[in-house]
C-alpha cells in the first residue's frame, strides 16, 4: 500500500480547515437576512455544492471525449471520480435548496426549472451507475460511461432551456432577476465574502475528493492485477 | 470477383428496408407497441377522467407519453432480433461505414415510431372527436420529436442491449436524456392544439430542431464507440 | 494470407491472448483446436475484426487490421455457431440482403449459384424460422460466401447438429475450400478437423502450443498429437 502523497495530505487538512471557516462564515459571520431570517445562510452551501457539482459533470463530460479519443484507462478513472462526487454533492444541493424552499416559498419542492434539471440531472447520473454496473467488460464500460456522461452533458442545458418555457420561481442572486421570482435578495459585503469563501472552500474539497476517488479506483485496479497474478 | 463496398446511402436504405420486410411480415413489434399505446391511453382515459375540459390541456401530454412508451417497446425489440441471432456481427463484418448501421436502424425505428402514430392519433381523435390534432403543424412537431427522441433512443438501446439488465434499462436509460424532447413536443404540440399564437409555440420548436441536430450528430460521431469490442 | 505476430488480447487486467505468433499460406486449411477457455473465439473475432488486438501485428489478405478493417471485411467470410441470419426473412432475402450490404453486382445470379452449392435452392422461399438448425448452417455458410471471399473463418461451426447435419456439413465446407480459400476453423470435434484440414494447431492458453501437418504424424493420430501438445 503506497502512503498517501505529502500534496494529498496537505490537501486534507486544508479541506477540513476552509469547510470549518466557511461553516463559520456561514453561520455566524454573516449578517442574518432581512426578510428571510436564519435560514437563509444554507445559501451559501447551497452555492458551494452547486457550483462544484455542475463542474464535476462537466469535467466527466470532457473526460468522457478524451477517453473516446485517447482510449487512456486513466481518463476513465476520472470521469467516474468526477461523476461520483458531483452525484453527492449536488443531492446535497437540492437538499439544502429544499430546506430553504419550506419557509421561502411554502413548499419543500416545485417543479421550476432550475430544480427539474437538477432532479432530472440526478437521474442521469445515477442511470449512468446503472449501466455501468450492467458491463463487465472494463473497457466497454468505460466506453459506454463516456458516450452516457457526453450525452447527459448535452440534454442537460437544453432540458433546463425547455423548463423555463413553462415558469420559474426560482431567485437569481447573481445576474439579472426575473419579475416572478420569489425570495431573491441582494447581498451585503460580509454577505459576498461567506459566498466566495464558501465557493472557495467546496472546490478545495472537490479537488481533495477526486484526487482520493481516482487513486481508490488505480488501487482497484492494483488490486485486480495482483488476484490475476495470485489465480494463474 | 472482386466487389467495391456498397455505398453509405445504398447500406443504409439495405439496413432499413431489410427490418420493414421482416416487419411487416411478423408485424410482432407493431402490434406490440399498437396493443401496447391503446391500453395506456384507457388507462389514461379513467386515471385523468378525460373529459371535454382537462383534454383541453393534456392531450399531447397523454399522446406523446404514450408514444414514448411505447417507443422504448419497440427500439429494445428491435435491437435484441440483431443481438440474439448475431445478426449485429453480421452487420459488422460488412465492408460498409459502421454510421450506415445506426442510419439503418434509426429509419427502420422512426418509421415503426410513425406507424404507430399514424394509426394511435386517427384512433384518438375518434375516441374524443379532438379534430384539432389534424393540423400539419401538429404533424410536423410529431416527425420532428419522433426524430429525435429515436435518434437517442436507437444509441442507447444498441449499448443497453449488450448490458446484463437489457430491458430494464433502457428506459432508465432514455428518459432522462429525452427530458428535452418530450417536453419541447408536448409544449409545442400543446400550443398547437389550443390554438395559441405561432410566436409562443416558435421556442420550443427551435428546441426540438436543435435537440435532433445534436443529437443526429453526436450519435452519427459516436455509434462506432458503442459498437466496437 | 494472415500474419499475426505477438497478438496480445486483455478484457480489463485479464490477459486472453498472450503473444500468439501464427501465419497461414494461401490457400491451407487450418483448424484451430483448444480446450474452452483457450481464447479460441476471441482470436477469431480478432482475425474477423470484430474485436480490437490490445497489442501486436494482424494482417488479413495483406491488410493490417484494425486501420484497414473495411479492406480486410470485404475479403472475409465468418461463420459462427450462432446463424446471423433474420428467421422472419425468406433464404432468399436474407441472401439479398447481404449481397446488398457487400456491393454484390449480379445478385440474382450469385444467390442462386449459393443456394445452389448448400444444397438449399428448393427452399429459397421458406422463412429461415422454419429451417432446421442444419440448414440455417448451412445456409450461414452461404452468407459468407456470397461475396467470394479470400480467407473464411469458421467458429465451431459444428455445435449443435447431429450426424446427418454435420456430414452434410462436411460436403459444404470441402466445397468452400476447394476454390482455394484460405480456411481457419476452430473446433473441438477432433475427427471432424482431421478430415477436413491440412495443418493443426493447438491453442492453450493464450499461444499456439503446437502446429502440425497432416504428415507430422502418419504413424500416430490427432488425438495422441492433440494430448501431447496441451502437456507442453
Amino acid at each position: 500500500m503506497q502512503a498517501r502523497p505529502v500534496f494529498l495530505k496537505i490537501l486534507d487538512y486544508l479541506s477540513i480547515i476552509v469547510l470549518g471557516v466557511s461553516t463559520y462564515l456561514a453561520l455566524v459571520f454573516a449578517p442574518t437576512e432581512a426578510v428571510m431570517g436564519d435560514v437563509q445562510r444554507v445559501f451559501y452551501f447551497h452555492i458551494g455544492t452547486a457550483w462544484v457539482g455542475l463542474m464535476g459533470f462537466v469535467i466527466a463530460a470532457v473526460s468522457g471525449i478524451i477517453y473516446l479519443v485517447t482510449k487512456d484507462m486513466k481518463w476513465d478513472r476520472f470521469e467516474v471520480a468526477a461523476v461520483e462526487v458531483s452525484t453527492v454533492f449536488f443531492f446535497i444541493t437540492i437538499a439544502l435548496g429544499s430546506i430553504w424552499a419550506r419557509p421561502a416559498w411554502n413548499t419543500w419542492w416545485t417543479w421550476d426549472p432550475r430544480l427539474t434539471t437538477a432532479a432530472v440531472t440526478e437521474l442521469i447520473y445515477i442511470a449512468y451507475f446503472m449501466l455501468r454496473a450492467g458491463l463487465e467488460d472494463p473497457e466497454k464500460r468505460a466506453r459506454f460511461g463516456a458516450v452516457y456522461t457526453l450525452l447527459g452533458g448535452i440534454s442537460a442545458p437544453i432540458t433546463f432551456m425547455v423548463i423555463r418555457l413553462f415558469r420559474t420561481i426560482h431567485p437569481v442572486v447573481i445576474g439579472s432577476q426575473s419579475a416572478e421570482a420569489q425570495g431573491g435578495f441582494s447581498m451585503t459585503s460580509d454577505m459576498k465574502v461567506a459566498f466566495f469563501f464558501a465557493l472557495f472552500a467546496f472546490t478545495i474539497i472537490f479537488i481533495d475528493m477526486i484526487w482520493h476517488r481516482i487513486r481508490l479506483g488505480n488501487l482497484q485496479d492494483n488490486v485486480e492485477q495482483l488476484k490475476l497474478k495470485v489465480t494463474m | 470477383m472482386k466487389q467495391p463496398t456498397p455505398s453509405f446511402l445504398k447500406a443504409t436504405l439495405a439496413i432499413a428496408s431489410k427490418d420493414l420486410a421482416a416487419e411487416f411480415r411478423s408485424r410482432e413489434l407493431l402490434s406490440a407497441m399498437l396493443v401496447f399505446s391503446m391500453l395506456v391511453i384507457l388507462i389514461f382515459n379513467f386515471a385523468l377522467e378525460l373529459d371535454v375540459k382537462v383534454r383541453q390541456s393534456v392531450t399531447a401530454g397523454v399522446l406523446w407519453t404514450t408514444f414514448a412508451f411505447a417507443g422504448t417497446l419497440g427500439l429494445n425489440r428491435s435491437m435484441a432480433v440483431e443481438k440474439d441471432r448475431g445478426c449485429m456481427d453480421g452487420l459488422l463484418l460488412a465492408p460498409v461505414d459502421r454510421a450506415a448501421i445506426f442510419f439503418g436502424k434509426a429509419i427502420s425505428n422512426l418509421t415503426f415510431m410513425l406507424v404507430v402514430e399514424a394509426i394511435v392519433i386517427p384512433l384518438y381523435a375518434l375516441l374524443y372527436n379532438e379534430t384539432r390534432i389534424f393540423q400539419l403543424e401538429f404533424l410536423g412537431v410529431l416527425l420532428l420529436g419522433s426524430i429525435g427522441y429515436i435518434s437517442v433512443g436507437t444509441l442507447l438501446s444498441t449499448m443497453t442491449v449488450q448490458t446484463r439488465t437489457r430491458d430494464v434499462l433502457l428506459p432508465i436509460l432514455l428518459f432522462p436524456v429525452a427530458v428535452p424532447v418530450l417536453l419541447a413536443s408536448v409544449k409545442a404540440s400543446g400550443g398547437i392544439i389550443t390554438g395559441a399564437e405561432f410566436a409562443e409555440i416558435l421556442t420550443p420548436l427551435n428546441l426540438l430542431i436543435v435537440y435532433d441536430v445534436i443529437f443526429l450528430a453526436v450519435s452519427y460521431m459516436v455509434f462506432d464507440a458503442v459498437v466496437e469490442e | 494470407m494472415i500474419e499475426v505476430k505477438k497478438l496480445v488480447k486483455r478484457f480489463g487486467m485479464k490477459a486472453i491472448l498472450r503473444g500468439l505468433d501464427f501465419s497461414v499460406q494461401p490457400g491451407e486449411f487450418v483448424a484451430l483446436l483448444g480446450p474452452n477457455g483457450a481464447g479460441k473465439t476471441t482470436f477469431l473475432r480478432i482475425l474477423a475484426s470484430l474485436s480490437r488486438p490490445s497489442l501486436g501485428s494482424v494482417k488479413v489478405a495483406g491488410y493490417s487490421l484494425p486501420n484497414e478493417s473495411a479492406k480486410v471485411r470485404a475479403r472475409l467470410g465468418v461463420v459462427s455457431h450462432m446463424p446471423l441470419l433474420y428467421p422472419d426473412l425468406t433464404a432468399e432475402e436474407n441472401l439479398l440482403f447481404y449481397s446488398r450490404m457487400y456491393g454484390i453486382v449480379d445478385q440474382q445470379e450469385r444467390i442462386t449459384e449459393v443456394l445452389g452449392m448448400v444444397g438449399l435452392e428448393a427452399r429459397r422461399r421458406d422463412l429461415v424460422r422454419t429451417f432446421s438448425r442444419g440448414m440455417q448452417q448451412r445456409l450461414a455458410i452461404g452468407r459468407a460466401v456470397l461475396h467470394d471471399p479470400e480467407v473464411v473463418l469458421f467458429d465451431e461451426p459444428y455445435t449443435g447438429l447431429d450426424q446427418d447435419a454435420s456430414e452434410m456439413l462436411d460436403e459444404v465446407l470441402r466445397s468452400v475450400a476447394a476454390k482455394g480459400r484460405t480456411v481457419v476453423m476452430t473446433s473441438h470435434d477432433l475427427a471432424r478437423a482431421e478430415e477436413l484440414a491440412t495443418r493443426f494447431d493447438v491453442l492453450s492458453r493464450g499461444v499456439i502450443t503446437a502446429s502440425g501437418t497432416r504428415e507430422d504424424f502418419k504413424n500416430s493420430n490427432l488425438l495422441d498429437f492433440y494430448k501431447k501438445a496441451l502437456e507442453m
